[in-house]
């Protein structure tokens, strides 16, 4: 791997920058496809719906406002935090197509990163023009209507956010590449990926604001890594409070168990692998 | 209207045996179906913990409706998931050249070509859900509303079926939609709840242009006796009507197909 970087003439940044271009010409491609997957996507602005209505009862500890807020949110955070690479990886290993990708001088992992984020990037102005819809049909989620104030998290907390969503995208693609890793083993890998969906869902944030948790649930659901998919990021990018030093730190823990179990896995995989002479 | 049926059983017995191959992830289907539908049972708690009820609809009513829809999520992955990507494939291709000469309807060959056992946990327990929410209910459900909501159930199915067979028919000018089933059933998922506890604007949406007001709130409102026979017209008007589109614009759609890659 080394001798490659050293007779190549660009530098790492740009292969990256190159991977990137060729990843999301590639996914432009696919935009009719991809702006029906931003549809796809609206779980959360239907469970705002909901949550909206209940927050008007005022049974609740959150307002109307704060739900709508809460949900375009998230449903912007899904965006930048969706991952596939479970079924493209499946894809790749059932028809050999790994092969090709172990003989690159890069490893596939950074490869792949990048094809999430050409696919993100086209995904974007779709997921803008529904988020965009939303807005126009409840406009007090911007102004805050008559009494609250503007949506504004100021410039702090929204660096924060940005920053904490993309740590987000980077705690999922591991979680997720981890258990690719059984590919090596089993054929069937997509379908595990349907089952590891459901805590994600549950546990997130995705489909429900924490406020409505009970205190001690909310507690246990902290110490494991699904909040910090969506939860965490939308918290502060509408402003709210979060304990910064134990959710950076969890969310960190988390990310280095799952890179470390798919480094191990990865290296006895292709072991695997080339064993088999696949 | 034999010859239909004996294709049926000859389909569907064919694919319950292919599907045999892969009893480990029918396990994993049905437990991921149980895990699934306790996130939604609990997360229907949430709401109720604090005395809010949904919509104007109590615990347990509101229950029948999260039955409801599991029933047909279930319907959808056993019966028409499958044969729905089966259509984009025949159109890419061009082997929907072979189903179309064959002596026999093509919307009925491609919409029961195989079934899935994986939905079955889903029919299961959904029917036990709506099953537990009507019998524990202050007052019992009445005969009339049992018939009138198995009516409307049927009726949902039928609107789900002919909902995706128009989807599915766009592959004909657009192969590679694939999505197009994960958008439909991303907006379907609004039935999980009664549609009144959604805002004005998505009860028009959901009504009016993707009835699914009518698949799971509808039948749910009948078997618990809330009233509403006139509901049971609409949905009935509205099965018809979207059955009738799915037809017409399947027979539209096969005057444009040229065979491979159309």
């Amino acid at each position: 791997m080394s001798q490659a970087v050293a007779t190549s003439h660009v530098g790492w940044l740009g292969k990256l920058r190159v991977l990137f271009a060729v990843h999301y010409a590639e996914m432009i491609e696919y935009r009719a496809e991809i702006a029906l997957w931003a549809i796809a996507t609206m779980q959360p602005l239907i469970m705002m719906g909901v949550w909206a209505q209940a927050g008007e009862s005022g049974l609740f500890s959150f307002t109307q406002i704060h739900i709508f807020r809460y949900f375009i949110a998230v449903f912007l955070i899904r965006q930048i935090t969706i991952v596939w690479i479970i079924h493209h990886f499946e894809f790749l290993m059932v028809t050999g197509r790994l092969s090709p990708h172990l003989l690159h001088p890069i490893d596939p992992c950074i490869r792949y990163i990048l094809m999430h984020l050409g696919e993100q990037w086209t995904r974007l102005p779709f997921a803008l023009l529904i988020v965009g819809f939303f807005i126009f049909l409840y406009p007090d989620t911007l102004t805050g209507g008559a009494e609250g104030a503007a949506w504004w998290p100021g410039w702090l907390n929204l660096s924060l956010a940005v920053v904490t969503c993309y740590a987000a995208f980077i705690l999922r693609f591991f979680m997720q590449y981890a258990l690719c890793m059984a590919a090596f083993w089993h054929e069937r890998v997509g379908a595990m990926d349907a089952v590891l969906f459901l805590p994600y869902a549950f546990c997130s944030g995705l489909l429900f604001p924490f406020e409505a948790l009970p205190d001690a649930l909310r507690d246990v659901l902290l110490w494991t890594p699904f909040p910090y998919m969506v939860w965490f990021p939308a918290t502060l990018m509408v402003g709210g409070e979060v304990p910064m030093m134990r959710a950076a730190l969890t969310m960190a823990g988390w990310t280095v168990f799952f890179f470390v179990l798919y480094r191990y896995f990865w290296h006895r995989g292709l072991k695997h692998y080339s064993a088999m002479g696949a | 209207m034999n010859r239909y049926l004996n294709t049926l059983r000859i389909f569907w017995s064919a694919s319950i045996s292919a599907e045999m191959e892969y009893r480990a992830n029918f396990v994993m289907a049905a437990l991921s179906s149980l895990m699934s539908l306790g996130g939604t049972v609990i997360m229907l708690y949430l709401f109720y913990r604090t005395g809010y009820e949904m919509g104007g609809w109590p615990w347990r009513d509101a229950l029948a409706v999260v039955g409801v829809f599991t029933f047909l999520e279930g319907m959808q992955s056993t019966f028409m998931t499958p044969n729905r990507t089966r259509v984009t494939e025949h159109v890419r291709e061009g082997t929907l050249d072979f189903v179309l000469i064959k002596p026999i309807n093509s919307q009925f060959w491609l919409s029961v070509r195989t079934i899935s056992l994986w939905g079955i946990p889903n029919i299961f327990l959904g029917l036990a859900i709506v099953g537990y929410g009507l019998i524990t209910r202050e007052t019992p459900p009445t005969a009339g509303g049992i018939f009138f909501g198995t009516a409307a159930l049927l009726l949902g199915v039928l609107m789900l079926y002919s909902l995706g067979y128009l989807l599915s028919t766009i592959s004909i000018w657009y192969i590679k939609l694939y999505n197009i089933t994960m958008a439909m059933q991303a907006l379907v998922e609004t039935g999980r709840y009664p549609i009144t506890a959604y805002p004005a604007a998505y009860q028009t949406f959901f009504t009016f242009v993707l009835p699914v007001a009518f698949m799971t709130t509808v039948p749910a409102q009948l078997m618990t006796a809330r009233g509403g026979t006139g509901w049971l017209l609409g949905a009935v008007v509205v099965a018809a009507l979207l059955l009738t589109l799915s037809i017409a614009f399947w027979r539209f759609a096969l005057r444009y197909y040229t065979s491979a890659s159309s």
